[in-house]
């Protein structure tokens, strides 16, 4: 991107090249810039912040109890 | 181009890790235990990505434990213990894709597919060139701010979260399971996928697109109702 300022439709497809911090600086500033003045951009942000906090929350997958016995078994072999 | 941000947080072992690592060096099964389920479903989506067999990814990850118990006493914290273990996962997955004489899914990769190309939001939220303000919200996004917590964090939501990412095309919800799940840096993905950089972040974004947009329609829906 050069020149123009971004407008709405550009910056939901840069938002992760700003959040990745990837974007040269000047593209960062005007990033920076139009969410200033732009709250639907700013309410993107952080629904895009919201997600990657979401995806994040641990889960604990099941595991089979079969293959859990079977590395236990592995595990007091290897500890011996 | 301005320098990467740095991303320590999964380069190096934390404390906890190294903690466990003490527990698990003294015999502890309690904290085997642990280690395997924190692990299992990220090393079995590994081995599926790189194996597309389920069968054959849960012989990978049973070889995989036999391996990190190898090597364990050997593991010097330069990664963090997860990204140590799942690059054992991608090393055996890799071979055996080999083995089986399987094409790498991402060899594929190189040229994204149509999937990977879709706008992050639908177009018809915008307002269309010929306006004065072209490319500019006719539908903002609310903020979410409003959403009470206890819808935001609740177990329904959490279940969106997770079939959004189900339904996403493999290479995108394997790039986004291993980043924002498993807490994997940039250059961490790339390794154990095989992806370039340029390629890992364009996945990375229309993975997190996806899932936004799942979960507005959610929001929004739970909220009305």
């Amino acid at each position: 991107m050069s020149g123009a300022e971004f407008d709405c439709e550009d910056v939901v497809e840069v938002v992760t090249d700003y959040l990745e911090g990837v974007m040269a600086p000047e593209d960062r500033r005007r990033f920076e810039r139009h969410l200033n003045d732009c709250d639907g951009c700013l309410h993107y942000l952080e629904q895009m912040q919201a997600v990657i906090r979401l995806v994040g929350r641990p889960t604990v997958e099941s595991v089979p109890p079969e293959t859990m016995a079977g590395l236990l078994r592995k595990f007091r072999t290897w500890r011996g | 181009m301005n320098a990467p941000v740095a991303d320590f947080s999964a380069t190096i072992a934390s404390i906890e890790d190294l903690e466990l690592l003490d527990r698990l060096r003294r015999g502890e099964e309690a904290a085997f235990t642990q280690l395997v389920e924190g692990l299992y479903g990220s090393m079995l989506r590994l081995a599926m990505f790189h194996l597309g067999n389920r069968a054959v990814a849960e012989e990978v990850v049973q070889d995989a434990w036999v391996g990190v118990l190898r090597q364990l006493d050997r593991f010097e914290g330069r990664s963090s213990l997860r990204t140590w273990i799942l690059r054992i996962v991608s090393n055996l997955a890799k071979t055996r894709a080999v083995r089986e004489r399987r094409t790498l899914p991402f060899s594929s990769l190189d040229g994204l597919d149509e999937q990977d190309r879709e706008p992050a939001v639908d177009p018809e939220r915008f307002l269309p060139a010929g306006e004065r303000w072209a490319g500019h919200w006719s539908s903002p996004p609310r903020s979410w701010q409003d959403v009470p917590e206890e819808l935001l964090l609740s177990q329904e939501t959490r279940a969106e979260v997770e079939r959004a990412i189900e339904a996403l095309p493999p290479t995108q919800r394997a790039v986004i399971v291993l980043r924002d799940v498993d807490g994997l840096t940039a250059a961490e993905a790339c390794e154990l996928l095989g992806l370039t950089d340029g390629n890992q972040r364009v996945l990375l974004h229309r993975a997190r697109s996806r899932v936004r947009r799942a979960l507005e329609r959610y929001l929004d829906d739970a909220q009305v109702a």
